[in-house]
């Protein structure tokens, strides 16, 4: 009893355990895999036995959006370096390229109250660090909490011990987007605060964990109710949090953080979520 | 002890896997809060079968190995379920020879005890899910407990495991 109680202390406050619960979770990861097994094998079959028609259509319907998004991105490239010049010539911060991990979610169940992800990938894939932030094709996800040798727990935005430096992208109103279990609120805006329906909110890049300029989310709902002080602000992550299979693992490059007197000296390591 | 007195600790830890894996399977998120809690249900019915052989520190083990699967703080199921082994102990010869409705309703009360320790500790972490939420597996773990405790003592008597 004692040891669980000066067990729980440890991993509370101090960092001592993770290695601990990193050797521990090598024990449960063949198990994880085994309950991800059933899963993963019903895609497999259904993949399998598509029709040879339904496979052709997908074929094109890819081939069309890669042709458009080859496009786009030749733009982007003009206009990175078109930004990355201007920046030079306002000698402000660079913003270099980010390294990037495909990882794939297990599909386990984890604490019914708190919205968690187990990922395959861990520190003998890759330097995973604490902290890391976790997108998918269309916005930000989570950011990892717990690095295992195999595999690794996330933690997603809308988890409400999650908390989310955004702002708004028409006009740069900086916010903190906090998870309530399904969808984000934006708490402590004023009542007047520029912000309406359908506003994209994107990272802000404060805080120093999340690169700036990712999607997190849009707003659904803004609820001015004078007698409240501050005005009640909901917003739905745009990333598919509960069905994306594959998600990106995001090692931000220095340069992309903001320069502050108080510098962002981390990989992972005085950042507790 | 002799080594013939210990048989069949293959299944006692295959029963513990398997409850850990049935804990984490995916299931609906609308039936999800209503899971019976399969490790602790499995960890009373050892207790009560064999308390020479498992007991509270057994209990503590699977508790720490529910915390990693479940990305808990370390501890807080193993204290849980130690105190849950210790009560089973205590109580085993009088909820031996309970009928099986009466066992059931001891078996609310332990994992209740269970659920409610858990929800202290993540109270004092500031994760607290609320009462009612944390509480609302209990019924659904007394109810499949005599499925629990036939399956178990079918297993056991059949691989004669003392």
């Amino acid at each position: 009893m004692l040891l669980s109680v000066a067990l729980m202390t440890l991993d509370q406050r101090t960092d001592y355990v993770r290695h601990v619960r990193a050797g521990l979770s090598v024990l449960v990861y063949p198990l994880q895999y085994l309950v991800n097994m059933p899963d993963e094998l019903l895609e497999w079959g259904s993949l399998t036995f598509t029709s040879r028609d339904a496979l052709q259509e997908e074929v094109t319907q890819l081939r069309t959006q890669n042709q458009l998004l080859q496009a786009q991105l030749q733009k982007l490239t003009f206009i990175e370096s078109e930004n990355r010049h201007l920046r030079e010539l306002l000698k402000s911060s660079k913003r270099a390229g980010e390294r990037i991990l495909i990882a794939e979610l297990l599909s386990i169940d984890l604490d019914p109250f708190r919205k968690q992800v187990v990922i395959d990938k861990g520190s003998n894939d890759d330097q995973l660090y604490e902290g890391q932030p976790l997108v998918d094709a269309y916005g930000v996800m989570g950011k990892v909490v717990h690095v295992g040798p195999f595999s690794s727990t996330a933690i997603l935005v809308t988890d409400p011990n999650h908390a989310l430096p955004v702002q708004v992208n028409r006009n740069g109103l900086r916010a903190i987007a906090v998870g309530n279990g399904n969808m984000l609120e934006l708490p402590h805006l004023p009542n007047n605060a520029d912000i309406k329906v359908n506003d994209l909110l994107v990272t802000s890049g404060l805080g120093c964990v999340f690169p700036a300029g990712y999607p997190a989310a849009r707003v659904v709902k803004v609820d001015t109710n004078p007698k409240l002080p501050f005005a009640r602000i909901l917003a739905q992550p745009l990333a598919g949090l509960d069905h994306s299979r594959e998600v990106l693992l995001v090692w931000p490059s220095r340069e992309s953080r903001p320069h502050m007197t108080n510098p962002c000296n981390y990989n992972g390591e005085e950042n507790k979520p | 002890m002799s080594l013939a007195e210990h048989r069949g600790g293959w299944l006692i830890i295959l029963s513990f896997i398997l409850a850990i894996a049935l804990n984490i399977l995916p299931l609906p998120s609308a039936v999800e809060i209503f899971r019976p809690d399969w490790v602790t249900l499995t960890l009373i019915y050892w207790c009560l079968a064999l308390p020479t052989r498992v007991g509270v520190g057994i209990g503590w083990l699977v508790g720490l190995l529910m915390d990693v699967t479940r990305d808990a703080l370390l501890g807080q199921h193993a204290l849980a379920l130690a105190i849950v082994a210790f009560l089973t102990i205590h109580l085993h010869q009088r909820m031996r020879v309970f009928p099986i409705w009466q066992q059931a309703m001891s078996v609310f009360i332990l994992v209740l005890l269970e659920n409610l320790i858990v929800l202290w500790l993540k109270g004092l972490i500031g994760q607290s899910p609320g009462v009612w939420n944390m509480v609302a597996s209990t019924p659904a773990s007394m109810l499949v407990w005599p499925a629990v405790f036939v399956l178990l003592r079918h297993l056991r008597r059949t691989y004669h495991v003392a």
